[in-house]
């Protein structure tokens, strides 16, 4: 079995390359080829046998670990980012709530204070007499006299 | 008037059938030889037959746009040549999935021999160069190994080549060079 088209002088036509001289690759070449065909030849028009695809079973495997983990992870990611915020508003209500009672409470003193400044005031200008009366009563016997 | 409107169907189905009955004649003829160089190119026995047969199914679509300016097995490797580049193409955009590879290895793939007269020791040795030659094949480009395999495996001109490859003669010449180059460095033992 020869590889080679020959023509009638025994040469390849349109040969380029050197694979003539060199009797080792010509020789692998010639092999190759009759390997690919012998190959191919057996290969070809065989009834092919469904092929069932075996999966590994350490890889699903390792994809559905992988994927509870990171379902997990999210979702207690977003649970705890929740209680964090559900947390802080608490919070703040809370400082809100405290802060609108003392601003009430000190609203409600400032009112009280008031008051008893405005008694204190009254009871007071009631029950002290002027300060100049003696005096002016004197100035008063004086001019008269 | 009547006989007229009767016959022109009656052509147009014949000119079908016979485009048809050609174009089994060209499936007939030319399969064997596009499996093969898939093969060769793909070593999976499933992937060669799946893209013998879109070879083919294509061929089929654009029969009636094949004009004959090359012949059919230009024609038809042109298609396949396109077809396993395409193929290469998206198996590489599909880094991130799974895919399965059948690709038998080199030890398997160089099993195949005609059984000549041969002795065992010569029967080894020719085992042991078929391998070397599919390990070299491994480090060639996509390109390189086409053209390496259309002359090599499918003995066809430089000019048919060119014709399927869509290269011009001296840059298939090219290829064609350095494939041999490294096909000879595996041989010698220097890859």
């Amino acid at each position: 079995m020869s590889w080679k088209k020959d023509t009638a002088d025994g040469t390849r036509p349109n040969s380029p390359i050197d694979a003539e001289s060199d009797p080792v690759l010509e020789r692998a070449l010639h092999d190759f080829r009759a390997n690919a065909h012998a190959w191919s030849q057996a290969a070809y028009g065989q009834p092919r046998a469904q092929v069932h695809v075996a999966r590994s079973g350490w890889r699903p495997a390792a994809a559905w670990a992988l994927g509870c983990a990171l379902a997990a992870g999210s979702l207690s990611g977003a649970f705890y980012a929740h209680h964090q915020r559900a947390a802080m508003a608490a919070r703040l209500a809370l400082r809100e709530r405290t802060a609108q009672q003392q601003q009430l409470t000190a609203q409600q003193q400032r009112a009280a204070d008031e008051d008893l400044l405005a008694t204190v005031d009254s009871d007071i200008s009631r029950e002290v007499p002027a300060a100049m009366e003696p005096l002016a009563q004197l100035m008063d016997e004086d001019a008269a006299r | 008037m009547a006989a007229g409107t009767a016959v022109k169907p009656m052509t147009a189905e014949s000119a079908e059938e016979i485009a048809a009955r050609e174009f089994a004649r060209v499936v007939e003829n030319h399969r064997p030889q596009i499996f093969r160089f898939l093969l060769a190119s793909t070593r999976d026995l499933d992937l060669a037959e799946t893209l013998t047969q879109e070879c083919f199914l294509k061929a089929y679509r654009n029969w009636g746009r094949f004009r004959g300016e090359s012949s059919a097995m230009t024609w038809l490797m042109r298609i396949a040549i396109n077809l396993q580049k395409d193929h290469w193409r998206n198996r590489r955009m599909q880094f991130w999935r799974h895919t399965r590879t059948n690709a038998v290895d080199l030890d398997e793939a160089s099993e195949w021999l005609p059984s000549g007269e041969r002795t065992a020791e010569q029967k080894m040795l020719a085992r042991e160069r078929v391998q070397q030659v599919w390990k070299a094949m491994e480090g060639l480009s996509e390109r390189q190994r086409t053209v390496f395999l259309l002359r090599y495996v499918e003995d066809q001109e430089l000019s048919d080549i060119a014709h399927s490859t869509g290269l011009s003669e001296g840059t298939v010449k090219a290829h064609l060079s350095r494939a041999l180059g490294k096909v000879r460095a595996e041989l010698r033992g220097k890859p």
